[in-house]
């Protein structure tokens, strides 16, 4: 059988890893990838990569040795320009022709763009491949004035690494508060505070209007606001699913290339994983779309198991975490549609957590410097349970007593 | 470095050599062993990297920090050897060390 995979992420490297680990598997795996890096992981590119605390080569999902030994093809720094579902090939740029039995589309997401004016300058930063962050920390220096344009989980992080190496950070969020996307109001008030204290200038309820500059960035321009000098810039406004390679065979794609929970598309030769597909959620009863390592992973492995004709359904909790600083923020669930928000802990010890309840209900946790309401989290929501508020927030009662 | 064996489930065993720095974790990710997962990467953030440290190794490496101790006690089939692998760093003094890898990690 020969299996071609095209994106060399997360999922790509999962896919491989579980392909490789069922005995029965014959035949050849390809692995198609615009970016010349063996997958690796992307979370660390806005923490520990980002301040220097970890290296390239401990970013790789499997050493080089391992696809050696694998013997999968590799061909990187290629991409991938269509799709021809009859002849069952995959073209590359350069005109060559990669036949498939298999075809996994693992293809992720790209940065968002400004398109206001000045966004063309030098100095302006996005955060999503290992070139992006080499770029970006060459420029860190003690002193100089940094500003971060979108308060979400990738700016945050790049002003706690910035922070740390000695810069002047200012945060430009247009919503109200910070992580408003994602998170409730009372773990954006925590981590507001806990940036200022670090130093950092956090503006909410403010429109970046353009940037200013000869050649390189000086200056970010703001709606009803003065000018805010800059030596340089990162701008983290979301991501957009590549889902064009997807669209243009024909497959089904809305926000993300359709699947079922066997992450099938619906050609019975491809499937697709990660954050560019749109998958039906069990314990949510909803389509969705997630940018998490965990779906890449647990998404992948259901796709390696379709391949290989022994499907499994893929129905898991979604989790995420985010460093910041010495604070650890794990999260568990989706929390949209909650209607209460129940808090255990107080905010001010730097430990707590928020319960999101939909018709009594736990559907998410955001715990903040507390590992086991996140663990007890993960099995509750698994479980469908319909906590006690007024036990949630007595902190006498140990966590595991909950229900 | 050291050499580190892991056990498995089943019976089955690997022995491998895992670089002084890297953790347990690592030797095992590296080498396909089955049964460790380390989603995370070893971010101490999902607890799929679990295990049990051979009784005769346990008390001879540095204790658990309050972190892992806290994800541990939600880990499947915990034991008082239970430890998260991605916090085990390999130095040369570990040679031989057996880990014992469990059944699931969920």
């Amino acid at each position: 059988m020969k299996v071609v995979i095209i994106g060399a992420g997360h999922a790509a490297g999962q896919l491989i890893t579980s392909l490789k680990m069922d005995e029965t598997i014959t035949g050849s795996i390809t692995l198609i990838g615009d970016e010349p890096w063996l997958p690796y992981q992307r979370p660390p590119l806005s923490k520990q990569y980002l301040s220097g605390e970890m290296d390239v080569d401990q970013l790789y999902l499997k050493p080089k040795e391992f696809y050696k030994a694998s013997k999968v093809n590799i061909r990187l720094g290629h991409h991938a320009q269509s799709i021809d579902r009859t002849a069952k090939t995959v073209t590359l740029d350069n005109g060559d022709k990669v036949a498939y039995d298999k075809l996994a589309l693992t293809t992720g997401t790209r940065v968002r763009r400004l398109s206001i004016p000045g966004a063309d300058l030098e100095g302006i930063h996005y955060i999503r491949t290992i070139d992006d962050t080499d770029n970006l920390r060459k420029q860190f220096a003690p002193g100089k004035a940094m500003t971060v344009v979108g308060g979400g989980y990738i700016g945050l992080e790049a002003a706690a690494a910035a922070t740390k190496a000695g810069m002047k950070v200012t945060v430009l969020e247009m919503a109200d508060r910070v992580m408003n996307r994602v998170v409730a109001p009372e773990v954006s008030t925590f981590f507001e505070a806990l940036h200022r204290s670090q130093g950092v200038d956090i503006r909410t309820d403010i429109q970046v209007t353009g940037f200013t500059g000869e050649q390189t960035i000086s200056a970010i321009s703001c709606k009803d606001s003065p000018d805010i000098k800059s030596d340089l810039c990162v701008v983290g406004v979301g991501v957009i699913p590549n889902t064009e390679l997807a669209e243009t065979a024909g497959l089904k794609c809305d926000n993300g290339i359709v699947v079922d929970d066997h992450a099938q598309t619906e050609d019975p030769d491809i499937v697709a994983a990660g954050d560019c597909t749109a998958h039906p959620n069990g314990i949510y009863g909803s389509q969705i779309r997630l940018e998490s390592v965990q779906n890449a992973v647990d998404q992948a492995k259901a796709a390696a198991l379709s391949i290989l004709d022994k499907p499994e359904t893929y129905c898991a909790v979604p989790w995420f975490w985010s460093n910041q600083y010495d604070v650890k923020l794990q999260i568990v669930g989706l929390s949209e549609g909650y209607d209460q928000t129940v808090v255990r802990g107080k905010p001010e010890n730097s430990a707590f957590s928020v319960f999101y309840l939909k018709g009594g209900t736990l559907i998410a946790v955001d715990a903040i410097n507390s590992a086991r309401e996140y663990m007890m989290g993960r099995k509750l929501i698994t479980d469908h349970a319909k906590p006690d508020p007024t036990r949630i927030v007595d902190t006498t009662i140990p966590i595991k007593e909950l229900v | 470095m050291a050499i580190v064996t892991y056990i498995l489930h089943d019976g089955r065993s690997k022995d491998i050599e895992v670089k002084t720095g890297e953790s347990v974790k690592d030797g095992a990710v590296n080498n396909l062993v089955p049964g460790i997962l380390a989603e995370c990467g070893g971010a101490l953030a999902c607890a799929t990297c679990h295990v049990y440290v051979d009784e005769q190794w346990f008390d001879k490496l540095e204790p658990a920090g309050e972190v892992e101790m806290d994800m541990l006690d939600f880990a499947e089939d915990v034991r008082k050897n239970s430890r998260l692998s991605c916090q085990i760093d390999i130095t040369e003094e570990m040679n031989g060390l057996v880990i014992h890898v469990p059944e699931e990690q969920y």
